[in-house]
């Protein structure tokens, strides 16, 4: 069993995860996810693995609440079972040496990229992190990012910590300096296409991560399917992590919010607060 | 000579409710039929049956009154009859073959075999683990093949592990095959009996990705490669990629293997008033119906050929049109077109069949200037699957075709690497579920005989 031996908040209604899965930790890099599944009656999620242990022989996993699952999710305890954990899927990152790589990760884009930075550090690259959020509060895994990078940025929306704007800001300001070798950026579908304007315009690779609906995450149902350089790839196998450049972000918007209302339903279901709805 | 008797089927709830829609023979009707079988000495309907169902004994058991050693007539060359009773296409296999057939009466065996099989799992089907004297052999994949290579070679005492992706057990027979023809708890009840004979499934372990085929092949005294065809083909026609467009594959995942039709489960699916659903075999069948089943006022099969050369099989075609799905034939999806992000309609072309060429099909040429649109919010693609690149990418390449699938000798499954085999869609394309486990039988007395060789016995 999947057994959740550490549970740890990270800020309001985002929580990170160590769960006790040899098998995927054995065998996860930079890049893969996770499938999960809580309930008999609950829906596959997928979730990026963030960091991992071979020799504990675990896995961290950070879930914000967004969706009636994630909300489940966040709900659990230390000691308590994953009903069903699948991975590590997808196709990882190409860990090497590129010279100076520039990550950015904006919300809970940040535990995505944290693997990323060890990994590209450990292979002896030049690790510049830029992580944001909406306030303070919101920015997440900050001293671990410290440890992964060499240097390391913050932004908030609001201005409560870091420079007041987007990552795409630092990221425009570092570019004027110095033409970095290779940026990723992982976040809202906004920041990334945002990231890829600023790189394109300078001739510089960036991969960034897509999170589509997903129901298998084996490649069986094409629900994940995004079109990247007029290809349809499925970001289950192929991905999720594909060069920017090549994505057609406006499709994957309009996939990923086909069943928002029934989400919102789901969580309105989960509704428990005293508030009289 | 007395006629052929019918299975009754569901009557009002039948397009409202998931319940299964033909019934299975009543025991009246169980002796009738079997009484009819002539016991003839040459049996045609056994060369019909690709795993050789002693089918005429099972008969003549039956009629005897003698369910028990009917059953177990069955399951000695079959290991999950109240399956195949369902899903088979007999009327192309034993029943094509049986005697009556000439005078279009043929003896009712898929219903027969099936009435065996549930009166079985009534009483409770047990099976007893024999003595492990063999090897260990890991079976990738649940499905059909997987399932039934696992019992063959669970009853001839090697270890079996079968190793599936998924957070279920059945492969195409969980994610793929509706209730309403095959109801999950036959298939529990089939997998109940596959785990009775000693079998391990390990469930959420995709070959691949959490463990490799290499470590595979140094853990198992041999592998059996049954990951079937479950990559979703799809067009490559404008707006495929529109939210609101399914592979059948998503659709039937959707409602089959997460329940979506069930409001106390998570997982949404939506389905608008018109639907249309792209190709003609099996699957878009079982698209369609599902699709009503779900509240869809309209469905329509949309098929560039024509009735007769549907690859569905007679039955699942007559089923569908019983129940009020449409057939827009001679008909070729060119785009699906939106309007302000929404799915409004399929525009198609009609399409005329040419004179047969030298591999007998009539060739379907678009008729110039015949474009219409079929208004519909809804389009699932049924037009076929190919094999799953993760496996495949995995595996030696001397084993694997150009196209992702594994190079297997047609009778006992062995790949070019010694202690591999491999069979049902993944050697083949997408075929049946019964052709699946044929060669899943075929390739178990094989590994059974590999193994006996290494070990020296």
């Amino acid at each position: 069993m999947y057994t959740i031996l550490k549970k740890r908040n990270l800020a309001p209604e985002i929580n990170a995860f160590i769960v006790n899965a040899p098998l995927i930790a054995e065998r996860a890099q930079a890049g893969h996810f996770v499938m999960l599944r809580l309930t008999e009656q609950g829906e596959r999620i997928p979730l990026t693995i963030a960091d991992w242990d071979r020799q504990a022989g675990t896995i961290m996993l950070v879930c914000q609440t967004f969706g009636k699952t994630s909300g489940i999710l966040n709900s659990l305890e230390a000691g308590d079972e994953i009903l069903d954990l699948l991975g590590p899927l997808g196709t990882p990152i190409e860990v090497k040496k590129y010279g100076t790589v520039v990550l950015l990760g904006g919300g809970v884009g940040i535990p995505a990229i944290l693997s990323k930075a060890k990994e590209l550090k450990a292979a002896g690259n030049n690790v510049i992190s830029i992580i944001g959020a909406r306030c303070k509060e919101l920015l997440i895994l900050k001293e671990e990012m410290e440890e992964a990078s060499h240097k390391l940025y913050l932004t908030t929306d609001d201005g409560s910590s870091g420079h007041k704007g987007f990552v795409t800001d630092v990221l425009a300001e570092l570019m004027a300096e110095d033409r970095p070798d290779l940026v990723i950026s992982v976040g809202p579908v906004p920041m990334m296409k945002a990231t890829v304007s600023l790189t394109k315009a300078r001739v510089v690779p960036c991969i960034v991560s897509l999170n589509p609906i997903m129901v298998d995450g084996t490649g069986m149902c094409g629900s994940c399917r995004v079109t990247v350089d007029g290809q349809t790839k499925f970001a289950c196998v192929d991905g999720p992590s594909f060069f920017g450049e090549a994505v057609d972000f406006d499709e994957l918007s309009s996939r990923q919010n086909f069943y928002r209302q029934e989400e919102a339903l789901a969580r309105e279901g989960e509704h428990k607060c005293q508030c009289g709805r | 000579m007395s006629v052929r008797q019918v299975m009754p089927k569901l009557g009002e709830e039948r397009t409202t409710s998931f319940k299964e829609v033909a019934l299975g023979f009543t025991p009246d009707q169980a002796k009738l039929e079997a009484d009819r079988c002539l016991q003839c000495k040459q049996r045609f309907c056994v060369r019909g049956c690709p795993v050789g169902i002693e089918i005429p004994d099972f008969i003549k058991l039956l009629r005897e009154g003698d369910l028990e050693g009917a059953a177990r007539k069955i399951k000695e060359k079959n290991s999950l009859p109240a399956i195949c009773g369902r899903v088979c296409p007999q009327e192309n296999q034993c029943e094509k073959e049986c005697i009556l057939a000439r005078k279009g009466q043929p003896i009712a065996i898929g219903a027969l075999e099936r009435f065996v099989a549930d009166w079985e799992r009534e009483q409770g089907i047990c099976g007893e683990a024999p003595p492990q004297r063999g090897g260990t052999v890991a079976v990738v994949g649940s499905g059909p093949a997987g399932l039934t290579a696992a019992a063959q070679l669970a009853l001839r005492g090697h270890k079996v592990t079968v190793f599936e992706a998924l957070h279920a057990v059945g492969g195409v027979l969980r994610y793929g095959i509706p209730e309403f023809r095959l109801p999950k708890e036959i298939l529990e009840a089939e997998v109940d009996y596959v785990k009775s004979l000693g079998v391990e499934i390990k469930t959420n372990v995709l070959i691949g990705r959490t463990i490799s085929f290499e470590e595979l092949r140094q853990q198992f005294d041999a592998i059996f490669i049954a990951t079937g065809a479950g990559l979703p083909h799809f067009l490559g026609i404008p707006g495929e990629n529109l939210p609101g467009v399914y592979s059948a594959n998503e659709f039937l995942t959707r409602v089959n293997l997460m329940h979506a039709y069930d409001p106390s489960f998570d997982t949404p699916i939506k389905v608008g008033r018109q639907v249309a659903v792209v190709g003609a075999g099996n699957v878009a069948m079982d698209a369609a119906r599902t699709a009503l089943r779900l509240g869809a006022e309209e469905v329509s099969i949309v098929y560039r050929r024509s009735w007769e050369e549907m690859p569905a099989r007679l039955e699942e075609r007559e089923n569908a049109r019983e129940e009020g799905v449409k057939f827009q034939l001679l008909t070729n999806p060119v785009a699906i077109l939106e309007e302000s992000g929404q799915i409004k309609a399929l525009r198609c072309v009609k399409m005329e069949l040419q004179e047969a060429d030298s591999t007998g099909r009539r060739r379907p040429v678009a008729i110039p200037d015949s474009e219409f649109e079929i208004p519909v919010q809804t389009v699932i693609i049924a037009v076929g699957q190919g094999p799953n690149p993760i496996l495949s990418r995995n595996v030696p390449e001397e084993i694997r075709t150009e196209r992702g699938y594994l190079k297997a000798d047609q009778e006992t499954g062995a790949t070019s690497i010694p202690g591999v085999y491999a069979g049902g869609d993944i050697v083949t394309g997408a075929a049946t579920v019964i052709a699946a486990m044929g060669a899943a039988k075929r390739s178990a007395q094989a590994i059974d005989e590999y193994i006996r060789r290494k070990k020296g016995k």
